[in-house]
């Protein structure tokens, strides 16, 4: 699908309505029918004795943007991190469950994770550029993982600041510091440093929510062009956002899974009443 | 105190007496801030009556032999180009010897110490280590190293000197380090990294002016440290860059002629005063600048 064109309802639209969902009915249910990429299956989360996380299945359908929605501390951003195993980081959380990509349980304790974050990139909600150039950060994660030559480097940081529209505004200060970039150039920076290492899944832990309108805007363009080569999830509290990049969305409530259904119909016509009640901002 | 109203919460009905509560809390309040106001003048009157007479009577000493000349015997025109040279000489050998050890100990308790039982020991063990008297640090040194091998020597004073700045420098390190917020660690996990390119490759390199900052106080520390050279490297009249022996340097210098009744010794004292205090000066300015403008 291509992204919406008309940016000024958009931003209207965040502004002010509730609930204006145009242009999304055409993603109809029948999209999401393809291969699951990840597939969690009875996933129970605990940070130390508390249980964040219950008996959560469902799919990460390949080049399909899942939308992941619901009120603070629900779960949803603990579950992104399950997926890239994040919270390995932190001695007092664990997963148990399945967690499957490419017939793999990446729970499993001899999994690479090294290897399974460079398949399963993540952008975070503040853009955390490191102290270095533009050019350096782009080829950090690249060199983790790969040795190319200089060319092919240059290729590569070019390849990555074009997808993540970047390049027109970087490419002629590539030596200087990336901290000098404003916070929206940063967050694209950021989506480039993911995409330079080449993931087959990008994880966005609320992208836009330190940013303005615009560089918003700019951010769902971008998730909207990358669901042709990725596969995407973007955790977010903006239903609009949801509404405007997702295929499918699903709502956590305390650690459950509610529902998860596509776009057009869990905005419109959802199952359960709490997303009803959720959806039409009378809690959350 | 009624339990039904609360004369706090009740709107103010006596003007008179609202107007009598006002001038007393500007009373107090001209009262405090005059009390700031002499302590801090008693503070700067004598930091300013130790730095006029430092600077009066170490640059009427200054002259060029005491750059070239070494010590001598009292009345023959010595210079205290040995102590300098001994100085800059331990010193330089504490901060490379202590600076990689102080970053790495302030590295592990930050990056993976932090909040374990074992870092909180390593903390508090450091922190102790950082406000012990200077002549206990000596006196170890001199049980350690004096003792055992025979004899005061430059190299004992280097272990002295080491052990005050490392603690310095786990501090800032530590300190530096903790200032990174951890969405940058985990953007750097998240690409793959392992957690030693991590905080090689980012996290050092975010903190890196800080920690230099720390490190440069540090040298302006040991460079006027007296007590914990008196046993170890115990000062040496006559040139040496022999580490193996008896070392001179400026403060261990400046301890024996200024109490020395000798005038022209007495001078050379003040001049060596100025230069310590001049080179700390130097080194906090350096530190301050590098702060201000950030990584």
């Amino acid at each position: 699908m291509s992204p919406p064109s008309d940016s000024a309802t958009r931003d209207a639209a965040a502004a002010s309505q509730p609930a204006s969902f145009g242009g999304m009915q055409a993603r109809s249910a029948a999209a999401l029918n393809q291969t699951a990429r990840i597939a969690v299956r009875n996933l129970d989360f605990f940070y130390g004795d508390n249980r964040a996380l219950k008996e959560i299945s469902f799919d990460l359908p390949e080049r399909q943007v899942t939308g992941m929605i619901g009120p603070s501390g629900c779960g949803k951003s603990t579950l992104l991190r399950v997926l890239n195993r994040m919270y390995s980081l932190y001695p007092g959380q664990r997963a148990t469950g399945e967690v499957l990509m490419d017939g793999q349980n990446i729970l499993d304790a001899d999994v690479d994770i090294n290897a399974l974050r460079a398949k399963v990139g993540m952008v975070f909600q503040k853009p955390t550029p490191f102290p270095m150039t533009i050019y350096d950060n782009i080829a950090f994660g690249v060199r983790l993982h790969e040795q190319l030559s200089k060319a092919q480097m240059d290729e590569r940081v070019e390849w990555a600041l074009t997808r993540a529209a970047l390049w027109g505004e970087a490419k002629d200060r590539l030596t200087s510091s990336a901290m000098g970039m404003s916070g929206g150039q940063q967050q694209r920076l950021c989506i480039a440093r993911t995409i330079a290492v080449r993931p087959e899944v990008i994880l966005f832990d609320e992208p836009t929510s330190a940013l303005d309108p615009i560089s918003t805007l700019k951010i769902e363009e971008l998730i909207d062009e990358l669901k042709r080569d990725f596969t995407i999830a973007i955790v977010t509290h903006n239903m609009q956002q949801a509404a405007r990049c997702a295929d499918q969305v699903a709502f956590f409530y305390l650690g459950e899974l509610i529902e998860i259904a596509p776009a057009g119909q869990l905005f419109t016509a959802p199952r359960h009443q709490r997303t009803q009640e959720y959806i039409t901002g009378r809690f959350g | 105190m009624s339990m039904t109203a609360n004369p706090a919460l009740t709107p103010v009905k006596d003007r008179a007496a609202a107007a009598r509560l006002g001038r007393r809390r500007k009373r107090a309040d001209a009262l405090a801030r005059g009390l700031s106001l002499a302590a801090t003048g008693i503070g700067l009157v004598f930091l300013a009556s130790i730095l006029a007479t430092l600077f009066v009577k170490g640059f009427g000493a200054l002259n060029l032999s005491v750059f070239t000349e070494v010590t001598r015997p009292p009345g023959s025109n010595g210079g205290l180009l040995n102590a300098i040279t001994g100085s800059l000489l331990q010193v330089a050998l504490a901060t490379v010897i202590g600076t990689p050890i102080g970053m790495l100990v302030g590295t592990f308790l930050a990056e993976y110490a932090r909040g374990s039982a074992f870092g909180n020991v390593v903390r508090f063990v450091s922190d102790i280590l950082l406000s012990a008297p200077s002549i206990l640090i000596g006196l170890f040194v001199y049980q350690l190293l004096v003792l055992p091998f025979g004899g005061f020597s430059g190299w004992a004073g280097v272990a002295a000197l080491s052990i005050i700045i490392i603690p310095i420098v786990v501090r800032t390190t530590e300190d530096m380090l903790s200032l990174i917020p951890n969405t940058l660690r985990e953007a750097v996990i998240g690409l793959g990294a392992p957690k030693w390119k991590m905080i090689v490759l980012v996290c050092w390199k975010s903190a890196v002016s800080g920690i230099i900052t720390g490190v440069l106080l540090g040298i302006a520390r040991i460079a006027g440290e007296t007590a914990p050279l008196l046993f170890t490297s115990l000062g040496n009249n006559a040139w040496s860059t022999d580490l193996s022996g008896p070392m001179p340097s400026l403060p261990i210098t400046i301890y024996s002629y200024a109490g020395s009744p000798f005038q022209d010794w007495i001078e050379l004292a003040w001049a060596g005063a100025l230069l310590i205090t001049l080179a700390v000066l130097l080194l906090n300015i350096l530190a301050r600048s590098l702060l201000r403008r950030g990584p």
